[in-house]
This record gives C-alpha cells, sequence and structure tokens, in this order.
C-alpha cells in the first residue's frame, strides 16, 4: 500500500512539470481571450519571455553574486516584464488598429523565435543558451526548520525534489481565479468578452480592460516560458524553442472551457500522459507492453482529443472573443 | 487646374473607398516597411554587413541567374500549397493550423508508395505516389472535420494534436518502413517516382526543380473555379460566412465543413509529395521537428488574403526571401533574419486598418475643400 501510494505521488510529482507551464499559459490565454482578445501568439510570447529571462539570467550569474532561488525569482519578474513588453504589440494591433488578431498573433508567433536567435547571436555568439538550472533545483522543501518532505504523501508530492515553479505556478491559479470571479475588475473583464457594447454602456472603458486582459496574457505567458525552461528543457535551444506549449496551452485552455478549474484538471491530464514515457519503471504494466517512445509520446494527444469529443458539446466560448470592439457598432 | 484638382481628389477618395486597392497597397508598403525594418536591425547590431545583407535580400533570385530563380520555385512550390490549404479553410471560416500535420502523413504516403510499389510501371508510379499523398493527406484532414462538425470540438485544437501525433507516428513508421539507417532518415524513392521537370529543367537549369510547381498551379486555378464559380464553393463560402444562414438556406453545414477540412487536407497532403519526390535529397527524419511549411502556409495565406491568385503572388514572394535566407548564411546574419522580415510583414499588413483611417481622414479633408463646390465628394461612410 505504501508502494503504491509512493508511486501515485511520484507520479503527480513528474505531471506538475508539465502541468504548470500549461496551467499558466493558458490562463495567460484566458485572461485575454475573456477580455475580448484572442491570443493565439501564447507560443511566441512564452518563447520571447524564455529567451530573454535566459539571457539575462546567464549574464546575472555570470557577472553578480546572485544566484540559487533570489536569480529565479529575478529571472521570473524578467520573464514576466519581457512577456507584458512583447505582447503590447498584439494589444496595440487588436485594440487600437481592430486588426485581424490571428494576423497579429501569427506574425508575434513567428517573430519571437528568430528574434531570439538574432539576439543571442549578436550578444554571445551563440545559438543555444544554457545556464545553470542546476541552481534552482530543491532537493527538500524547508519552511522555518521544518522539513515538509517527511509528510506522508504530501511530502513526496510537492516538497522533494522540485523547483519553486510548482507552488508559484499554484499561487497563480488560486490569484486568477479570484481575479476573475470575486473582483470588480474580473467582472468587468469577462463582460468585455461576452458583449462588449453593455459593459461600454454601462460605463465600462472596454479598450483599456482589453489592454489589460492582453498585457495580463502577456506577462503569464513570459513566465510560462522560463518554467518550461527550467524544469523541462533545461536550456534555450532554438531549434525546439517551447515545443509547441504554447498551442498545447491553447488546447488546454478550449479543452478546459475557459475555466480555469477546469484548466487545472486538464494540465494535470495532460501532464500525466505526456510524462508517461518516464514513467515506465514506475508503472510496470506500461513497462510489459513494451511500447515505442513515438507511441508512448501520442499516448497525451489521443487522450486530450477524445476528452474533447466528450466534453465540447456545449462550448462556452467568450462571445465577443476574437471581435474587434468598434464603438459605433450596434 | 480646379478641375484636375478635383479629379485628382475624387481619384484618391474613390481609391480608399475600395478595400480591394487599399488591400493592395497596404500589403505592397507592408513588405517594403519589414525590409526596411530588417535593415535598421542589422544595421543596429552589425552595422558593416548590413548593406550587404540588404542587397543579397533584394537580389537572391536572380545571383547565380536562372539556377537561383528555380531555387526560389522550388521553395516558393509546397509553401504555395500549404497557403492554399490554409487560405481554402479560411474562406469556409475554418483555421487549419494542421497543415504541417497533413503534410507530413502525406510526405510519408507518396515516400512510402515511392520507396515500395516498384511494380507500377513508369509515369503510373509519381502519379500514383502524388495522389497516396493527397488522399491521406484529405484523410488526416477529415478527422479535425468530422471532430468540427459532429462533436464540435475547435479545429484549431484537433489540428495541433494532429500535428504532433503525425510527426510522432510518421517518424515512427520512417523507421519501420522506409529507414536509411546510417543518416536516420528516409529511403530515396525509385526514379520513376521523381516527378518529372515538365519542361522546367529547360527554364531553370542547374536547380532542383520539378513538375510540382505546375501541380501547384494547376491546384490554384482548381481551388479558384471550386471557390468562385461553383455551387459547391459558393456553399462552402456561405457557411464560412454564417453558418446558421447556410443552414437555413437549405446547405448541409456539417457536412461542408468535413468536405473543407478534406480539400484543404488534400491541398497540404500534396504539398508533402513535391517536397519528398525529387531527387534532391528530401528526406524526412526522425527527430521530432514539425515541418515548418505547414507554418509558413499560414504567413502566404494571410498575405495572399486567402484568395488563390494572392496565395500564388505571396507564396512566390516568401519563396524568394527564403532562398535569401540560404545567401545570408555567408554573413554575419543567418536565416533569422529572413523570419524577422516576414513576421514584421504580416504583422504590418495586419495593420491595414492604418492606411484605411488614413483614406478616410484624407476623403474628410478633400471633402472639406470642397464643401464650397456644390457636387460633392463620394462619400459612402459607415464601417464594413
Amino acid at each position: 500500500m505504501m508502494d503504491f501510494i509512493n508511486t501515485f505521488a511520484e507520479i503527480v510529482r513528474l505531471s506538475m512539470f508539465i502541468a504548470i507551464p500549461l496551467i499558466i499559459v493558458a490562463l495567460a490565454g484566458l485572461f485575454s481571450e475573456r477580455s475580448g482578445v484572442v491570443n493565439i501568439a501564447l507560443e511566441g510570447i512564452m518563447v520571447f519571455g524564455a529567451v530573454i529571462s535566459s539571457l539575462m539570467i546567464g549574464i546575472l550569474f555570470n557577472n553578480t553574486d546572485l544566484s540559487g532561488q533570489w536569480l529565479f525569482i529575478i529571472g521570473m519578474l524578467i520573464a514576466i516584464g519581457a512577456g507584458v513588453v512583447f505582447s503590447l504589440l498584439h494589444a496595440f494591433a487588436s485594440v487600437n488598429m481592430k486588426a485581424n488578431q490571428v494576423i497579429s498573433g501569427t506574425a508575434l508567433n513567428i517573430f519571437a523565435p528568430a528574434f531570439g536567435v538574432f539576439l543571442a547571436r549578436a550578444i554571445f555568439n551563440v545559438s543555444k543558451i544554457s545556464y545553470p538550472t542546476r541552481e534552482f533545483f530543491i532537493k527538500k522543501v524547508t519552511i522555518f526548520g521544518l522539513d515538509l518532505s517527511n509528510i506522508p504523501v504530501l511530502g513526496p508530492m510537492f516538497f522533494t525534489k522540485t523547483y519553486i515553479t510548482v507552488f508559484v505556478g499554484i499561487l497563480i491559479l488560486v490569484i486568477a481565479y479570484i481575479i476573475l470571479y470575486k473582483t470588480k475588475f474580473g467582472l468587468r473583464l469577462r463582460a468585455c468578452g461576452e458583449h462588449p457594447q453593455a459593459a461600454d454602456a454601462a460605463g465600462v472603458n472596454v479598450y483599456k480592460m482589453r489592454y489589460a486582459g492582453v498585457l495580463i496574457s502577456g506577462g503569464l505567458a513570459g513566465l510560462g516560458g522560463l518554467f518550461y525552461i527550467v524544469p523541462i528543457s533545461g536550456n534555450y535551444d532554438p531549434l525546439y524553442g517551447v515545443s509547441g506549449y504554447g498551442f498545447l496551452a491553447l488546447a488546454v485552455l478550449i479543452s478546459g472551457q475557459w475555466k480555469p478549474g477546469r484548466i487545472m484538471v486538464m494540465a494535470l491530464l495532460f501532464g500525466f500522459f505526456a510524462k508517461l514515457s518516464n514513467m515506465t519503471d514506475l508503472i510496470p504494466l506500461l513497462d510489459n507492453m513494451h511500447l515505442s517512445t513515438e507511441t508512448l509520446r501520442i499516448i497525451p494527444f489521443v487522450v486530450t482529443l477524445f476528452v474533447l469529443m466528450l466534453t465540447s458539446k456545449n462550448s462556452s466560448a467568450p462571445r465577443a472573443s476574437g471581435e474587434p470592439y468598434d464603438k459605433g457598432k450596434r | 487646374m480646379k478641375n484636375i484638382w478635383k479629379k485628382f481628389t475624387t481619384a484618391i477618395s474613390r481609391f480608399f473607398h475600395d478595400d480591394a486597392g487599399v488591400s493592395f497597397l497596404a500589403s505592397t508598403l507592408a513588405i517594403f516597411a519589414g525590409i526596411l525594418f530588417s535593415f535598421f536591425l542589422m544595421l543596429a547590431f552589425e552595422p558593416s554587413d548590413a548593406f550587404r545583407g540588404l542587397s543579397i535580400i533584394l537580389s537572391a533570385g536572380f545571383r547565380e541567374g536562372m539556377s537561383s530563380l528555380g531555387n526560389v520555385v522550388v521553395k516558393s512550390t509546397p509553401i504555395i500549397l500549404t497557403g492554399l490549404s490554409i487560405g481554402f479553410a479560411f474562406k469556409t471560416g475554418l483555421f487549419n493550423i494542421g497543415a504541417t500535420g497533413q503534410l507530413t502523413v502525406g510526405a510519408f504516403a507518396s515516400i512510402y508508395i515511392g520507396v515500395h510499389w516498384t511494380f507500377l510501371p513508369g509515369y503510373s508510379h509519381w502519379m500514383v505516389a502524388v495522389l497516396g499523398a493527397i488522399i491521406v493527406g484529405a484523410i488526416w484532414g477529415v478527422i479535425p472535420g468530422i471532430l468540427k462538425a459532429f462533436f464540435n470540438v475547435h479545429e484549431v485544437v484537433a489540428t495541433i494534436m494532429l500535428n504532433y501525433i503525425a510527426m510522432y507516428a510518421v517518424s515512427r513508421m520512417v523507421q519501420d518502413f522506409v529507414f536509411e539507417s546510417l543518416k536516420s532518415e528516409s529511403q530515396s524513392v525509385h526514379p520513376n517516382a521523381v516527378i518529372p521537370k515538365m519542361f522546367l529543367d529547360k527554364v531553370f537549369p542547374d536547380s532542383s526543380v520539378t513538375g510540382g510547381f505546375w501541380l501547384a498551379i494547376l491546384a490554384v486555378i482548381i481551388i479558384y473555379i471550386v471557390l468562385n464559380k461553383t455551387t459547391f464553393g459558393f456553399q462552402l463560402k456561405a457557411v464560412g460566412h454564417n453558418k446558421d444562414a447556410a443552414k437555413y438556406a437549405g446547405i448541409n453545414e456539417k457536412m461542408s465543413v468535413v468536405y473543407a477540412m478534406a480539400i484543404a487536407g488534400a491541398l497540404a497532403g500534396l504539398a508533402g509529395a513535391v517536397i519528398y519526390l525529387t531527387t534532391s535529397g528530401a528526406h524526412i527524419s526522425t527527430t521530432y521537428i514539425l515541418q515548418p511549411e505547414g507554418f509558413d502556409g499560414i504567413a502566404v495565406a494571410l498575405l495572399g488574403l486567402s484568395n488563390p491568385i494572392g496565395i500564388l503572388g505571396a507564396g512566390i514572394f516568401l519563396g524568394y526571401i527564403k532562398v535569401a535566407g540560404l545567401y545570408l548564411q555567408t554573413l554575419t546574419f543567418k536565416k533569422e533574419i529572413i523570419d524577422i522580415i516576414i513576421s514584421a510583414i504580416i504583422y504590418l499588413s495586419a495593420l491595414s486598418i492604418v492606411f484605411k483611417s488614413l483614406g478616410r481622414w484624407l476623403v474628410k479633408i478633400i471633402d472639406r475643400l470642397n464643401a464650397k463646390d456644390p457636387e460633392p465628394v463620394a462619400k459612402t461612410g459607415g464601417d464594413e
């Protein structure tokens, strides 16, 4: 029995590394779409955040005394800032210019990886950006001298061999839920995505709210980029970028029906199946089937498709998402 | 004098009331601005190479005469087809991010037939290989079509999932069925399965150009006719504009989605065939990388305004720019600068409203100037 619980805890711990960036970036998409702007640029913003923060962490690590978690936290702030700045382009195009949001997003998606390589080559003469991710690894979480890793079940699940990304991710999920559903700002934001004319009539500045939605989205997606790099890949390789996690997050957002709770469930589900290939030694049944790596890697995508098939009948997309808001239009 | 001025002003105001004219102007300006932007970027980081970089970008297609132009044709053929796939889907109200996956499975089908079905005599071999790619691509497109029509699964998500499934599955199947283990990539196809040059080698000697370009042109013509001259195309477009209204008019809106995705998938599958049915050493590698041509197709479709003829032009333009990327390898700047140019162009073309509002503003001023005249400038006003 104890064995089973430990295995389960280990599975959750591994799944979390995939699920956390997906949750954060799906929430990024949520804020944008709830305000009425489709953000297909999540992938590009992730890449941008990952590149800029990786570069800066590398520079700071080599030139200052900063190290460990403080360096990581500064890196996170840089990633958020980079994402916000980059998403300004999308906000400007889709709010002020009433541009086609898919086109603007596609442009950002193409720009970010190219610019990342360009910048890395121009500054460092390298294309692959790596830095000490080991610095950020936490063996055991201790708070005020208490070793939390000894807690049964929760200890091995959350507090051993982990990164702070997990805690930051959970915190962001909670905060996002509170902002969207328990504050005036959240109500107004959602109104702009459902019926901007009505929101405007009620005195809400639709343009401002949409800017807020896109910029929050940019910050979260930028952070998601860093959270992909640190636990999953360990360096920024332009050949793979963030491996399509921005697009996967978009899938998580849609299959999560634009609701934070469901987004978390879908992300964890995807994370679990995505990590199956690393779990063959944990799950004997899986090991006995002798599946190829490729088969194991296909599984999460097939499962997501099936879940979508069963749950998509009543889609609850924000109604005005993707439509530029025009004051004169009735 | 006054008359000329008036004619001039009316012409301007008329031009800015015409959407197609503005769109064309916007695209052209966007292309210039995009190239200018990349020039400034090069100037900022590597001033000594910037001018050479710019001249390479502008002259790439002619650097080695017709053979360079031949490379432009080679590069543009698949992206014209994926652009057509995505543009066609756009016209029917669908966003086909899955061109990559459809291209990948199509490519595998064509290579499999090209390597193994050597019993096919002469020309029939490449034709069957191309046909196989089209059919398999269409099937891969039908899956998200059915999911969208009958299960309400968003096509963007479904096609993203299918991209990855295709990538992993093809990587596996290449290893199982058509593996060249020394280079860890797919085997070369039988010479009979290579698409013949169809006179293009006379025009573009010393390049790896194939008749695939004619297939792309043929596809452009067929899609143009289907969209603009047939009831079927009209129905698909009607569903794209307003699903409910189309249903009310008696169109089977569910099957329309399935047909549209099948055609989009077939076009992307064909793109896979034209990339790999050549002698130029194109092989599917077993690394986990999504085929870039599928994403380039999004850029082509957007720049070409989803119009088949526009897509042909945009595809050739992007092919040209990509060839420039190959020549840039000799400088400090590598291919990245090309993607930066493309993204800048797409972004600016999204801002076409700037030009439109500029036009409206101009019209307003002209109206005010001509206010004393009894004959007012034609002004329609309103939006959309």
